[in-house]
This record gives C-alpha cells, structure tokens and sequence, in this order.
C-alpha cells in the first residue's frame, strides 16, 4: 500500500509541475491545487499504513486499539488540506487580479519587474545605459 | 619606550577621523595635519630596536597581534613617516581649495596607518591585512579624481592587479605558517632550517614572490605602475619613494634570510630584478610626461633593488638598504617638484618644459639636489649607493652587468630631464604665471634633496644606526657596512663612470633618440597589460552572457530550473545515499484502493492532457474527490469529510473566477516547449516517488502516535483521536493553520479592493 502511495505522489507531483509549467496562468492554478493533493499524500504515506480502521476509541475503552489507522498524519493532513485551500483561493484572486492589472494571462508577458532587455541586452545596450561623460 | 609600538600603527588609524574632521572645518589650518605623521616619526626613534610586543588574537588560529622593530622595519617607518610629513604639508597646499581635501589627507593617513602596520607587524598574517589595507587605500587614493575615467580605470587596475595576485600570496603565507607551525615572522627568520627540505617550499617561494612582485611592480607586473599616475601629485610622490611599491621589496627583504639558501628564491628575485630593470629603462627613455618618466625610473629602482636582495653578498643587502633610502629621499622629492612644475606650469611635458629656473628658483634647487643623487654624482648620498649598486652587481657572471649598466645610465638621463632641463635654457612661453610655490609645498623637497647632500658628505649620520642594522635584518646576520669608506675598485669607479657618460651623452641627445623610441609601438603593449584588459572585458561579457541565459525574466524557465535543480539534487543524494528502495512493510493494497489509485492517475494526467476549461475543471475535480475516497479506505473518516468540502467550495471558487477569465484551448506552449516541460516533470515526479520510497523504506517509529491513542480518553477525554490531536494536543498549530487562512483571506480582499480603485 505504501509504494502504491508513493507512485500516486510521484505521478500527482508530475502533472502538477506540468501544469504548472503551463504558460496560461490557469493551468498554474489547476497545477498548483494538484501539488496540495499530492503533498497531502506524502504527508498520510509518510506515517505509513499501520492500520485502516478509523481511530476511534471504542466507548468504554482507554485504548486505540490495534488495527487503527495513524491518528498524527491524519492531524497533520487535516491542517494540509486547509492550508493548501488557503494558498489556493488566495492564488485564485491573484490570479484574476493580474488579468484585471495586465490584460493578460501569459505568464510570458509578466515582466514588469524584469523587462525583455534588462539586465544585460548585449554590449550596445550596456554602452547607450552608460552615461555620455564617462565614455573615452 | 617599548610600550609605544603598538600605539604607532594604532594612533595612525586613531588620527584618521581626526584629520577628516578637522580639515573639513579649517580647510586652511590642513598643513597641520603633517604633524602626526612628524609626531609618528619620533614615536619610531623613540621606540629601541629589538623590542617585540605580541597579543592574542586569534589564539585557536595561531594568530597574534605581534609588532616588532628591528633595522629594517625601523629604516621603513621613518621613511613612510618621515617622507610621510613632507606629503601631508605638500598635499595641504597642492589640493588648496578642493573640496574634497579632508576626504584626501584621511585616506592619505590610513594609507600611512597600513603601512605602518604592515612593516611593524611580526605576524604574518597581521601583515597581510595591512598588506591588503595599503591595496584598499591606493585604490581610493589612485581614483580620487573620481569624475575622470582615466582615474577609475588606473585604480581598478592597480586594485585588480595588487589585490588579485595578493591572494596568491595569502596561499603562499598560508603554507609557510602550517610549514613552520606558526605565523609569527621572528620565529620564522630564527629557524628558517625546516624550509630547506620541506616539500611546500618551492610553492611558498613562488607564491609569495608573485605577491611581492604585483606590489613592487616587477616584470611582467609593472604595468599597472604608470596608470597609477592619475593620482595627485603627492599620491605619485608617496607610492613611489616611501610606500606601496616598496613593500613589496621590503617584504622580500624581509623574507630573505629564511628563504637565501633556496635556488629558486635567488633565481626568480635575480631574473624577474634583471627584466624589470632592462624594461623600466626602456620605458622611461620613450616618454615624455615627465610624472610617467619618473614612474618608469620607479620601476628600475624596483628591479634594482629586487636583484640586490637576491644577490648572496652582504654587500649587496648594504647596496639594497641604502639604495632604498636613497631613493625614498630624490623620488620623493622630485615627483614633488614634477606636481610644482605642473601646476603652476601647466605641462608635464619635457619636450615643452625649459628655461624656468630664474623663475622658480627654490623648486629648481631641490630638483637639482634630488637629481644629482639620483644620477649618483659624487658628494650626494646617491654616489655612495651607486657605487655599491656596481660593486654587489659586477661580481656576477651574465648579463645582469649589461643590464646595470644600461639601468643606471637611463637614471642619469631620468634625472637629467627631470631635475635640469626644465629649469635650464631659453625661458618656455607658458600663460601662466610660473612662480615658486608656497612654503608649505616647498618645504618637504627642500628638505629632502638637503638630506640627500647631508648625507652624503657626512655618511656616518646613518651608517651605523639605519643602514647597518637594517642590512643585517636582510641578511639574518650582523654585518659591517662601512659605508663612505673607499669601497670601491678602479674597475668600479670607470664603470660608474661609463654609466654617467653615456647617460649624460644620452641626456644631450634625448630629443632625438624619444621620437625613434616612441615609434616603436609594440612596447606599449609589453607585459600582460594587452591580457588584463582582455580579462577584464571577458569577466564583463562572460558575466553577462550567464546572466542572459540564467536571469531571463521568463517564470516558467525560473521555475523549471528550480525544479530540475532540486530535483537533481535531491537525485544526487538518493544515489549517494544507497539508491532506491522500495518498502517492503505494510498491508497490500485491496482492490477498491487500486481502483481507487488508477482514477487519481487518470485525472492528473487528464488534467494535463484535455484542453478545455470544463474539461479540466473535472478531471482535477476527480482528483480531489478520488483523494477523500482514498482517505476512507485508508481509516480517515475526518480527512474524508475535510476533502469533500474543500473539495466543493474549490471546484465552486475556481468556476466563479474562471469563467470571468478569457480561457484558451491552446496553452500556449508550442510541441518544442511541452516536451521539454513533459521531460522535466517526469523527471520531477520520478525523483519525488523515489524519494518517497526510499522514506517509506526506514523504519517507523511510531512513539508519538501510541502515546496519543493511549493519552486521548485519560487526558482529553476525547474518543476521536484526530480531533483531539487537533484541538488538544496540537492545538497550537491549529492556530497557526486559522491564521494561515485568516491572512490569506485578508490579503485576497485587499488584492481585489486594490483592483477595484485602480479601475475607477
């Protein structure tokens, strides 16, 4: 069971970084809710399957009983989930605000903050960048 | 006054915001910074020689604050603060009225504090810092004229070049101190026996030389010596006679008794010595700049001096120390009288320059004392270090004797043009009104080209308390000098004379011999000057090329390379660490989880391969629902719950914000780009499967789990064990996770109110 989890995680991990990979910002999101899955699942794998049952202390009991599932992973899946839902939703908005911001969901025309011909065009560009006085 | 040592590197450093402060408010009150170097220089007499002062530093190293004075280091600090105060008065009336004259002399003062330091230290490594410090200071005093290109462009270089071949020098320190076992310089030269057989010497020896050679200019390092003429005239006077370059000499003087039985050492300073001297004399011959010319003479004191070092004769460690003393006094002074020259003149050019000694009289004496040393006219202290640079030089077979010859008649004509030409002969025609300087800029030449003839007619002022001593700290042994005394032979005396004529006839037909030397453009480029400049533009372009290639501005190539980059390295460490594993534990997996498993595969790749929105929307949809169905097969009811909702109100979010959002078929990758992205995400998701098998493959321990299945009902009195984790035993980072969310909620709003008022 647990290579089996393993394999699901490298395949999930794979698509996700293919879409994210994606030029239309979309997909990112598509592939970035596809990376929180698949990390849930390295988290779960991650205390092994020791048991399958639910864990649950049977009334009048003290004791898990054996055969229960791993209640840490769970707990810590549980928190997974909702934060990769608050990355995710917050990637949404973003999202959309770029497409109000730039008219544009190509992640290739973002470059606001490092334009085509920075930093370094070729040596015409650095020396028209230079100022005049400093030339010999 | 041993306790004073110490105090004399660190009150030089002491007095540098001093200086700055105080110039900055009395501009015209600079000169008096000239006393501190004065007051530094009777700190040096004051303190006896011998004396060792030594503080920890850092111990674990080997490392210590250690001073020493002995001859040499004694002969060198009161050079740098003795030559130190004429610049400083010099400097306060050259740069009268600029603007930036307190910045000048207090980099002029750490300038002289490193030097201090650098000849005073007993550690090796504490000489290298000042080493380096002299470097940092040459650079901002070189391009201090900052606003000139010439003047960056000759700081970078001497900078580039000093510092650069510096770090050579650092390897070859660092293996002579684990070679000796220790750092500390007079443990060194008082058992210098461990180097004769030790397999790093010949490295040490090398290393170290090629250090000493960048700083002192040595072929085929000299070239960065004339750029560093765009430096103000006191710069000039200072680096050439008293410091910088002369550290590079001292620290081979300095060195010289552990390493004189070594071959190589002898070798190396004798050869590189020899070319630098022959190269210099040619160089200085071509030019016409005057400043230029006397840098040139520079660098065949330099080779001089190096050759004298590494010659085997007490003499030549006699010939060495007063040579160096002779020409830290006339270089000095004349760079001095150059930058007098200039500026009220207005040119450095010897062809122009003549006939101005009626008008400045006192600058054309102390150029015609300084230039009579250094042409070695009998009288002057320069005859007497003539006559012993001959004597020590003459000994040996080869042609070193040439080289010496040709070397000490280009000095005649260096002095000749520098000191009597521009005062002799038919009066220039200048705009300017050319007039002695006033006495503060007169006083340091004067005084040295008198100290020049002081001590030539009365040589026992220094014979038996400088230059005997320090020639035995070159030596490692005591010596006797006798200087003054009829050293030299017939043989010597003619020789010296030959030098002299043929300079002087030289001298007389200079202007016809400059246009033949100077048409012989292939010198310009001699040495690696034609490499560094090549260097220096492929670190430009080769820099700019990665950054072209690796800086593209395009997220997706910033992504990709993160991802292979982690990838690979997490691939490298899975192969190092033993390869795959696969774990082999656990329950097999039941048929409903296989089926289950095949349908999370299919929609991830189904993601990846449909094209439509909707399309999409479901096939990550069936991943997420796929997810909470796994989770119940696996016993987590809660996770499965958790799932379905988040699950749901995702699939709704992403709808609602989609559909307002233009959305191609057409992902805008061309065949070319998927498939490079295909490569790198199979390859990204084959390393994390392997990683995690290999994870899956250690054993478990499962401590804190049974803890919480035994702990849940006594203590939290709780049957959900997950819920009770969650709220209980890690309630703390259920915490953090409603913060996660709460700040991811507040940024969303603000993002789209951001939107919303941009738009109105």
């Amino acid at each position: 069971m647990e290579a089996l989890l393993a394999l699901l995680f490298g395949t999930l991990f794979g698509a996700a970084i293919y879409l994210m990979l994606a030029r239309s910002l979309p997909r990112v999101l598509l592939g970035l809710i596809l990376l929180g899955n698949a990390a849930i699942i390295a988290i779960l794998a991650g205390g092994r399957v020791i048991g399958t049952a639910p864990p649950l202390v049977a009334s009048g009991e003290t004791l898990l009983a054996a055969g229960a599932a791993n209640p840490l992973p769970q707990a810590l899946a549980l928190t997974a989930i909702v934060i990769a839902f608050g990355l995710g939703a917050f990637v949404m908005v973003l999202v959309w605000a770029v497409w109000r911001e730039t008219r544009t969901l190509d992640a290739e025309e973002l470059r606001l903050a490092e334009p085509p011909g920075l930093p370094a065009a070729g040596a015409a560009a650095a020396a028209a960048a230079e100022p005049p006085e400093a030339r010999p | 006054m041993p306790e004073l040592l110490p105090l004399i590197p660190l009150l030089a450093l002491a007095s540098i915001p001093a200086i700055a402060w105080g110039v900055a408010r009395v501009p015209a009150w600079a000169g008096l910074a000239a006393l501190v170097p004065l007051g530094l220089f009777g700190m040096v007499l004051a303190v006896p020689p011998g004396t060792v002062v030594a503080h920890d530093w850092l111990p674990a190293l080997g490392i210590a604050i250690a001073f020493r004075m002995d001859g040499l280091a004694r002969l060198m600090a009161l050079l740098i603060t003795g030559i130190g105060a004429g610049i400083f008065l010099y400097a306060a009336g050259y740069l009268k009225g600029h603007p930036q004259l307190h910045r000048f002399l207090a980099v002029l003062a750490l300038f002289m504090a490193a030097m201090l330091g650098a000849v005073l230290a007993d550690d090796l490594m504490l000489l290298f810092v000042f080493w380096e410090v002299t470097s940092l200071a040459s650079f901002l005093l070189i391009g201090f004229d900052a606003a000139k290109q010439e003047s960056r462009k000759a700081a970078q270089q001497g900078l580039l070049v000093t510092v650069g071949v510096g770090l050579l020098m650092l390897a070859g320190i660092l293996l002579l101190g684990a070679a000796a076992g220790t750092f500390r310089l007079s443990a060194i030269l008082a058992n210098p026996g461990f180097l004769a057989e030790h397999a790093f010497t010949p490295w040490i020896v090398v290393l170290i030389c090629a250090g000493c050679f960048a700083k002192s200019a040595q072929f085929p390092l000299h070239f960065w010596l004339p750029g560093a003429m765009a430096a103000p005239a006191p710069v000039s006077a200072y680096l050439h006679s008293a410091t910088m370059v002369k550290l590079g000499v001292f620290l081979l003087a300095r060195l010289n008794p552990a390493f004189q039985d070594e071959v190589l050492w002898l070798a190396l300073l004798t050869g590189a010595g020899g070319l630098t001297m022959l190269s210099g004399a040619v160089l200085a011959l071509r030019e016409r700049d005057l400043k230029r010319k006397l840098a040139w003479s520079t660098v065949v004191s330099l080779g001089t001096l190096t050759t004298l070092i590494g010659l085997e004769q007490p003499l030549a460690a006699t010939a060495a120390v007063v040579f160096l003393l002779v020409h830290a006094l006339y270089k000095a002074c004349l760079f001095m009288a150059v930058g007098i020259l200039d500026k009220k003149a207005g040119t450095r050019d010897a062809m122009l320059l003549s006939g101005l000694g009626r008008r400045m009289p006192l600058t054309a004496l102390a150029a015609l004392l300084a230039g009579l040393s250094m042409a070695g006219i009998p009288g002057f202290i320069g005859s007497f270090s003539k006559d012993l640079v001959v004597t020590a030089q003459f000994g040996i077979p080869g042609l070193l004797p040439v080289i010496a010859l040709a070397a000490n008649a280009a000095m005649v004509v260096v002095a000749g043009m520098v000191a009597a030409s521009p005062f002799l002969g038919a009066e220039m025609e200048s705009d300017r009104d050319a007039r002695d300087p006033p006495w503060g800029m007169l006083a340091g030449p004067l005084l040295l080209g008198v100290l020049g003839l002081a001590f030539g007619i009365a040589p026992h002022l220094i014979a038996d308390s400088l230059v005997e001593p320090a020639a035995a700290a070159i030596l490692g042994r005591p010596t006797e000098v006798g200087l003054g005394e009829k050293q030299a032979d017939t043989l010597v005396a003619y020789l010296s004379l030959a030098a002299l004529g043929i300079g002087i006839i030289v001298f007389l037909g200079w202007r016809h011999v400059q246009p033949t030397l100077a048409g012989q453009r292939w010198m310009d480029s001699l040495g690696p000057s034609r490499a560094y400049e090549a260097a220096l533009a492929a670190v430009g372009s080769v820099s700019g090329a990665v950054t072209r290639r690796v800086q593209t501005g395009s997220l997706r190539f910033y992504l990709a390379a993160t991802l292979v980059l982690m990838m690979g390295g997490a691939a490298l460490v899975l192969v190092a660490g033993g390869g795959l594993a696969w774990p082999g534990e656990g329950p097999a997996p039941r048929a409903p989880q296989w089926a289950l498993a095949a349908l999370l595969a299919a929609g991830a790749v189904a993601a990846c391969r449909l094209r439509a929105l909707m399309a999409q929307l479901m096939a990550v949809g069936i991943v997420g629902f796929g997810m909470a169905l796994l989770f119940l097969t696996l016993g987590g009811a809660d996770l499965a719950f958790t799932q379905f909702t988040v699950e749901a109100i995702s699939l709704v979010l992403l709808v609602a914000i989609l559909a307002r959002l233009p959305y191609t078929a057409d992902d805008g990758r061309d065949a070319r780009d998927r498939r490079r992205d295909a490569a790198v995400a199979v390859f990204g998701g084959a390393v994390a499967a392997a990683v995690l098998l290999a994870v899956l493959s250690a054993p478990v321990d499962t401590t804190i789990p049974d803890w919480m299945g035994r702990a849940s009902v006594p203590e939290a009195k709780g049957r959900n064990v997950v819920n009770v984790v969650l709220v209980d035993f890690r309630a703390l980072d259920t915490l953090g996770e409603i913060a996660v969310l709460l700040i991811a909620v507040i940024a969303a709003v603000l993002l789209v109110q951001r939107v919303r008022e941009a738009r109105r």
